[in-house]
């Protein structure tokens, strides 16, 4: 097993099937009256997050609970450097308190990296700048297996800011390496002209979100950051809803079969509309139970548990 | 004072020969010297080279003593062969009056290693908003020639286009820091393939080479002297190779970590344009702020016509941007870290790496034409008899493993650290003095 999980691209396919495997396992302790296992007694989670993420701390946590860890919630708001510890210093305090595994959340990114180089627990990286979140992409790729029953031969297409995304930069590398064809669609402003060189030869681009719809098993919505707006990516909020978001005319252009992602938090009406979200193709809500299950799987094969 | 002999000796790649200074210059070249007098020192199998001229070296004082002074890095100079360094402006305070750029002249005279030639700050505060006296610093004890908000493009037009103009009243020169700074606003690294899988918002190379085409359209226009600070783009090349064969008097540099390392070390691969250093040598890790310099580490690509254009003389200079970072300011994330990279004490070995022992070549883009541009006299001038001793002695078999706490620097940001570099610095006599002996630093 891999001793830091920083990346999509730390995953061949055998240790994501792994992961997506005991997943599926974690996730039956979800339907139980008590939701606890033993596996990780003893052993001490930090969520270290040092930008506001609600969903994704609570979802580790829940993760890390649920296993029996004991689990520390580190808030480290604000620059490092203009503001307080630095992160070198405080990956000393980590590893003085004897943290098994130190899950990160950072604006910067590369931070977690540099973290791993620092701490002798395992590293998690829970979002890190406009790099990556690797579990958000393991339980995208949980949910789409769930629904779809396979994701060697899906296609998906990833729609939005491609450039900032770190959910985008994962969910390529993952479904590439498990056989999945991505298609990235959005403005030319926000998708890199060497993105398929950078992460993955296979994927494709696409300028034309109503040229691709017909074509995926799966489509996926990134969120649009509202600062974006104010950055000429695109002329306005509006312009980019009618080209690139996606409302009810637009999802009837998706095979029947076809599902709708998206990681959270939305901006309805933006990049989707409520219509949409709220459709029974939408796996949003089960991507958020999903993501318990994935990271419980990641902490308990990260940090080599015993006893499921 | 002493006078030495060097025997045996290699003058820029000549036969063997005995070089005897005394009194401050080169007495009397010619096989079989005697001086019963002198301090002998054995050139045998070692090439003199005129001392090396550094145009763009940041020695940190006054402001930031903890990173460097003028005296820590004056001796890492003279280590790493140099006779005289120009000392950029983006101190604090900021050289941009006769008063600070004399505080380092006279800083530079009391160390005594190498000859620090201040530069001036092109504008008050680097803030690009009005010029600087650059009259008053031209006119000081300093004698200021070279102007430049290196670490900050000159970016409004206008302002540019005066400063080229004003600095022909006393044969002043423009050195540029050629950044668009609208296309380059949160800048990490070079915009490519790397940039977009480390999720690091990219310095596109265009952001360079606008900046230098426009500069020099407007050196042309009011006919002035330009000089290109640390080009990095094989774009950039195209432009000078244009402006020149046009007659534009314009001058450029290459830092030597433009001329060996790729963007792809940033992503923790040991991907080096001379793969025979990459051999027994990777980067600590993904994300090390040690690679993170302005402009930024390019590609393959960039490299190679940066090599041609040092050969054929496209671009004039290595220039190390020697940019000491104290500790904290580096072992932190890869965002926050400030950028640049130690270069005097290894600019040699990398120089030898990329063009081989030509040593003509070597002492003219790293000695002569230096000199020239930056108007120093009695440095860049090979040595022959009655010229001043200015010279540095090089043993080009030497490989050594480039320790960064074993540097005379105040600070560690070597990108080379652990690698196996050739050449090695032996001696370097200041006026025919020895700074450095025995690849020792003389007090």
């Amino acid at each position: 097993m891999i001793r830091h999980l920083l990346s999509g691209a730390d995953l061949d396919a055998a240790t994501a099937t792994l992961i997506l495997d005991t997943a599926a396992e974690m996730a039956t302790v979800a339907g139980r009256e008590v939701k606890k296992l033993p596996a990780l007694r003893g052993r001490t989670v930090v969520n270290l997050f040092y930008e506001d993420s609600t969903r994704t701390r609570i979802s580790f946590e829940a993760a890390a609970k649920r296993l029996s860890a004991d689990v520390i919630n580190f808030s480290a708001k604000g620059s490092s450097v203009t503001k307080g510890e630095s992160l070198k210093d405080t990956a000393l305090t980590l590893q003085a308190m004897g943290a098994d595994a130190v899950v990160v959340r950072h604006p910067a990114s590369g931070a977690p990296h540099r973290l791993a180089d620092w701490v002798d627990g395992s590293v998690v990286n829970a979002g890190d700048g406009t790099h990556e979140h690797p579990t958000q992409a393991l339980l995208d790729a949980y949910t789409m297996r769930a629904r779809l029953g396979r994701l060697a031969g899906l296609h998906v297409a990833v729609v939005g800011d491609v450039l900032h995304s770190r959910v985008a930069r994962s969910n390529v590398l993952l479904l590439s390496t498990l056989g999945a064809k991505v298609t990235l669609v959005g403005p030319p402003t926000l998708i890199p002209v060497d993105i398929a060189q950078a992460l993955a030869p296979g994927i494709d681009v696409s300028y034309d979100l109503d040229a691709v719809l017909p074509n995926v098993d799966v489509v996926m919505m990134l969120r649009v950051q509202r600062e974006r707006m104010t950055d000429s990516y695109f002329p306005s909020a509006r312009e980019y809803a009618r080209r690139y978001g996606l409302d009810a005319p637009r999802m009837r252009r998706l095979p029947e079969h076809a599902i709708v992602m998206h990681p959270g938090p939305m901006n309805r009406g933006m990049e989707i509309t409520p219509e949409v979200a709220d459709s029974p193709r939408s796996t949003i809500v089960e991507q958020v139970a999903n993501g318990v299950s994935v990271r419980m799987a990641v902490l308990y094969l990260l940090l080599g548990g015993n006893n499921l | 004072m002493t006078a030495y002999l060097i025997t045996n000796v290699s003058v820029v790649g000549a036969a063997p020969t005995d070089l005897l200074i005394r009194d401050g210059v080169v007495a009397e070249t010619g096989a079989g010297l005697t001086a019963p007098d002198a301090t002998q020192v054995d050139g045998t199998g070692l090439v003199a080279l005129p001392g090396l001229v550094d145009l763009h070296t940041h020695l940190r004082e006054p402001g930031r003593e903890d990173a460097e002074t003028v005296e820590s890095g004056s001796r890492a100079a003279a280590l790493g062969g140099y006779t005289a360094v120009c000392a950029m402006a983006n101190t604090s305070p900021v050289a941009d009056t006769a008063g600070v750029v004399e505080q380092v002249w006279r800083l530079g005279r009391e160390a005594g290693l190498v000859d620090v030639q201040p530069i001036g700050a092109v504008t008050v505060g680097l803030a690009g908003e009005r010029l600087a006296e650059l009259g008053a610093m031209a006119d000081s004890a300093a004698r200021v020639r070279i102007f430049s908000d290196d670490g900050h493009c000159v970016a409004d037009p206008k302002l540019m286009r005066r400063a080229l103009e004003y600095v022909k009243a006393f044969d002043g020169i423009i050195a540029q820091h050629a950044e668009e700074p609208r296309l380059t606003e949160g800048a990490q690294m070079h915009e490519g393939e790397v940039s977009t899988r480390l999720g690091l918002t990219g310095w596109p190379a265009v952001a360079e080479e606008a900046i230098i085409a426009r500069d020099v359209l407007l050196a042309e226009h009011v006919g002035s002297r330009l000089h290109v600070c640390h080009v990095s783009t094989a774009g950039s090349v195209e432009v000078l190779r244009q402006a020149k064969a046009r007659g534009v008097r314009v001058t450029a540099e290459v830092t030597p970590h433009h001329l060996l390392l790729t963007d792809a070390v940033v992503s923790g691969r040991s991907e080096l344009a001379s793969p025979a250093l990459a051999n027994n040598w990777s980067p600590a890790g993904a994300y090390d702020p040690v690679f993170k310099v302005n402009p930024p580490l390019r590609t393959a690509t960039d490299i190679a016509a940066l090599r041609a254009a040092l050969a054929e003389g496209v671009i004039d200079v290595i220039a190390t941007d020697h940019a000491p970072h104290a500790v904290e300011d580096k072992e932190c994330e890869w965002a926050y870290a400030r950028p640049g990279m130690l270069g005097l004490e290894t600019a040699l070995s990398i120089a030898l790496d990329v063009l081989g022992p030509q040593w003509d070549l070597i002492a003219e883009r790293m000695s002569r034409a230096p000199a020239r541009i930056a108007g120093l006299d009695g440095h860049g001038v090979d040595p022959a008899p009655g010229v001043p001793a200015n010279l540095t002695l090089v043993d080009p078999a030497a490989r050594r493993v480039i320790e960064p706490a074993e540097l005379a620097s105040r600070s560690r940001n070597t990108p080379y650290a652990r690698m196996t570099l050739p050449g090695r610095i032996v001696a370097t006599f200041l006026r025919g003095e020895p700074t450095v002996l025995d690849g020792k630093a003389v007090n």
